[in-house]
């Protein structure tokens, strides 16, 4: 191994690693007001640390009445996707070090779904386009097997990266189809469509692909790569619907 | 306010509500009330796997298995319960499978299996290839598919409705269930549920200490319904300290890394392990290895210029292994550190990760109102509950298994009493415990703050009862937790709207995470041995004259108004294994 000595990130926690940092932060709440306005504030804080923590500063030391969602804060809920300079992340696995700290960091709401209050949105559009592909195993009850289905490490692969998908909208509301057009499924439907169509054990592919064939469906997909960029489960989104898309040409998968 | 009749309401929607909800729904009318979107529970962030005894890459049975978890839980366990868990796990990770999560496979097709600390051929003679898994994501796997079935099967969830009460109507003497009252979170409308029975499956409470594995939501809200309902809490002084979390950050870096061989070093690079559990090593139980690292860190063999960690070595493993078995983890290690594991050594500590204790419960999830007396018509399952299967200490990959156990019991049973119980008459202004507490924090104008109560609980909750405890380090804790009560009735908010006001969640939560400190902490004073997650080292033997018992706590209002905990105890149901003692 590596010898243990005094390594790069301890090196650096030994100086003061506070800095001045502000966030500019989109601000909506129709008890309020109907407007939607920027506030800006400034606080202290280690550029080592995330976005999500400068959040929590702010709701919890400076106004408690910031409003956003978060859980497991290391990436893996799906709650805490926002725009954050003018890019989809997620603030808890945006360190402020890597989005230059020198300029105001903006944080927006995702685009595309109504706001409900601050960097609060209304997820339901987006939970029913991922319902309406039917995202769940699909078999025929007379085989069900005592044991386990068998399945290769091969056909295991075949749709490994979709499995990834924390359903956290980062895709969908990237999309300038979406933008436009909320009748759209989205990234993250056609995702969680080809986690399914492409696992060897399902029975079901025909049935899902004839509803992506729909005129709202996968042939909207203009192939902007947004999505793909837009991850942060590093998903290769876009690759995903053109298998999608070929896989109705072809009607193989 | 606003009245829901249902035959049966789930309180969480994690991997334990999730797979309740699955046999509930098929059974009866069930709502699925969560504070959160299901696919946001804290299941997804479990890694390593599941554990179930399918033999396919080694001899393995679940009577190994069982004793593996008896031995696990310093002989705390309930043995017919870890019996159960065992036996019933082997179909619980085939259902799984059916349902459609992408286990990783052997190169006959099989579900593969991987070794995990604590698991262990033929009663500790080696370690044993056990957990069922995911690469390290077995977690998430499990919450998806989950979360795909309860579509499947057209489950009603009420999301982002946050229970803040439990109902219970005296009928002819008896204490029953008789529904919720929940908190709509984007409305800020209160919902009273009357139901023939509850589900509580809301999770952990590991957010009172600051290093923690856990969620932000992770605020023991059920726990802390049913406590303040006179209803007791069981062992609540065990909580598990995961060896392995990142350095300060407290995010879990899974067992797995040591199953699949990484290995834990001391500044010198000493693969220290082996002093403490020479068979097991790096796989030995989590309580062991959590002390074996403090007592290296204590000892001036820890990392770094305060010496206040060690290192999670995977720097001889292949890098295509990494990336095949644990991508996520390695990719935390990069992303929260700017380390390469491929490389580079993992700074690493100790993060509270799990409660053994909870809402006791018998083997059909049903809730004990004492140490023998069930409450008609109320549930509970996973980690909120406490049956008892992890006892003083809970194996890795039990709890996914415990979730989908007690999970899937808990929902059958509900369903079945609910489908021949009648309603229970609501209290008399069942909303009204709920509409005082959240208009006494909307209208308080108090000078405390939730963040510096908050703060200050989990510093003292740290420092003095997480791996090491002594009577005076609890004492401390004890008083600073009754002061930090005290100030909490003087605690305000400054978001005074009833749209999406996440002020008054926190500060609710913060509520029920005080509650249950104080349950921890006087459960952990008078538990003079030192067992399982238990530690004291004025008390370093494990005493099983005295203490081989579960702790029963109470909530005694005195006439004055003024609340403590009174104790009691229930004895152990021991079975096939006498108490030995514990090595690895």
């Amino acid at each position: 191994m590596a010898t243990p000595v005094l390594d790069k990130v301890e090196a650096e926690s030994a100086a003061s690693p506070y800095i001045t940092v502000t966030f500019r932060i989109r601000r909506f709440n129709p008890e309020v007001s109907a407007e939607a306005t920027w506030e800006d504030f400034q606080l202290e804080i280690d550029p080592k640390e995330r976005v999500l923590d400068g959040l929590h500063k702010i709701k919890w030391e400076l106004d408690g009445t910031l409003t956003f969602r978060r859980s497991c804060a290391h990436g893996i809920c799906g709650s805490d996707a926002m725009r954050i300079n003018g890019k989809n992340r997620l603030a808890c696995k945006t360190l402020i070090k890597d989005i230059n700290p020198e300029k105001p960091i903006t944080v927006e709401p995702i685009k595309g779904l109504t706001v409900l209050k601050d960097l609060v949105v209304d997820m339901e559009p987006f939970f029913q386009a991922y319902r309406d592909v039917m995202p769940f195993l699909i078999t025929k009850d007379t085989n069900e097997p005592t044991r386990e289905r068998l399945q290769s490490a091969e056909d295991r692969e075949r749709f490994d990266d979709t499995t990834k998908c924390i359903l956290c909208a980062a895709c969908t509301s990237s999309c300038p189809v979406f933008w436009n057009d909320g009748q759209y499924f989205g990234p993250a439907a056609i995702v969680n469509a080809h986690r399914f169509i492409f696992d060897s054990r399902d029975e079901a592919g025909e049935q899902r692909l004839e509803i992506l064939n729909d005129k709202d469906g996968v042939w909207r997909c203009r192939t902007t790569f947004n999505c793909t960029d837009a991850c942060p489960r590093g998903i290769e989104v876009t690759k995903a619907i053109a298998e999608v898309k070929k896989a109705l040409i072809t009607r193989r998968f | 306010m606003k009245i829901h009749k249902y035959d049966t309401v789930i309180v969480g929607a994690g991997g334990a509500g999730m797979r309740a909800a699955i046999e509930s729904t098929k059974r009866s009318r069930t709502a699925v009330l969560t504070k959160l979107y299901p696919t946001r529970s804290h299941t997804g962030a479990a890694q390593g796997g599941m554990a179930a005894a399918l033999a396919n890459v080694e001899e393995d049975n679940w009577e190994w298995h069982t004793f593996d978890t008896v031995k696990g839980g310093d002989y705390l366990v309930d043995q017919d319960a870890a019996e159960i868990l065992a036996k019933e796990a082997i179909d619980s990770v085939l259902d799984l499978e059916k349902m459609g999560l992408p286990f990783n496979r052997t190169p006959d097709g099989t579900i593969d299996q991987r070794r995990f600390g604590g698991h262990s051929r033929n009663h500790g003679e080696a370690p044993v290839r056990r957990s069922c898994y995911a690469a390290d994501r077995t977690g998430h796997m499990i919450l998806q598919t989950l979360y795909q079935n309860c579509v499947k099967e057209g489950v009603e969830f009420f999301n982002e409705f946050y229970v803040l009460d439990q109902l219970i109507t005296e009928e002819d003497g008896v204490k029953k269930s008789a529904g919720v009252v929940a908190y709509e979170l984007a409305t800020g409308e209160i919902h009273v549920f009357q139901a023939k029975a509850v589900i509580y499956a809301s999770g952990g409470c590991g957010k009172f200490f600051k290093v923690t594995s856990n969620a932000h939501t992770l605020t023991g809200d059920g726990q802390a319904a049913v406590y303040r309902r006179g209803l007791p809490l069981e062992d609540m002084e065990f909580f598990q300290f995961h060896p392995t979390g990142i350095w300060r950050m407290g995010i879990l870096l899974t067992e797995g890394a040591r199953g699949e061989g990484g290995i834990l070093r001391n500044k010198d690079g000493e693969r220290f392990m082996e002093k403490y559990a020479p068979v097991m090593k790096d796989l030995a139980s989590r309580d062991v290895v959590s002390r074996s690292i403090y007592t290296e860190i204590r000892e001036g063999r820890g990392c770094g210029p305060e010496g206040d960690h060690v290192y999670l070595d995977l720097t001889h493993l292949p890098p295509e292994q990494l990336d095949a078995k644990l991508p996520d983890i390695t990719e935390f290690a990069r992303t929260y550190l700017g380390i390469e594991p491929y490389t580079d050594p993992i700074p690493i500590q100790p993060t509270a990760h799990y409660a053994m204790g909870g809402i006791p419960t018998n083997v059909e999830g049903e809730v004990l109102a004492d140490n023998t007396t069930v409450v008609p018509g109320l549930y509970a399952a996973g980690e909120v509950a406490c049956v008892s299967v992890h006892g003083a200490n809970r194996l890795g990959t039990n709890s996914l298994l415990d979730i989908n156990v007690f999970g899937r019991r808990a929902g059958i049973a509900a369903a079945e009493y609910s489908q021949k119980a009648d309603y229970v008459d609501l209290p008399e202004n069942p909303a009204q415990f709920v509409i005082d507490q959240v208009e006494r924090l909307r209208t308080s104008t108090g000078t405390e703050r939730v963040a510096t109560l908050r703060k200050e609980l989990q510093e003292t909750m740290d420092a003095n009862v997480m791996v090491f405890r002594t009577e005076q380090t609890i004492k401390t804790a004890v008083e600073k937790i009754a002061e930090l009560r005290e100030r909490y009735k003087n605690v305000s908010i400054q978001d005074k709207g009833k749209r999406f006001n996440t002020d008054l969640l926190e500060a609710i939560e913060l509520g029920n995470l005080l509650d249950l400190a104080e349950v921890m902490a006087v459960s952990a004073l008078a538990r003079k041995e030192s067992r399982g997650g238990h530690y004291r080292e004025d008390y370093p033997n494990r005493d099983d004259v005295n203490f081989m018992r579960h702790t029963m706590a109470y909530r005694e209002v005195g006439d004055d108004g003024t609340e403590s905990v009174r104790l009691d105890y229930k004895p152990v149901v021991q079975t096939r294994y006498q108490p030995m003692e514990r090595k690895y």
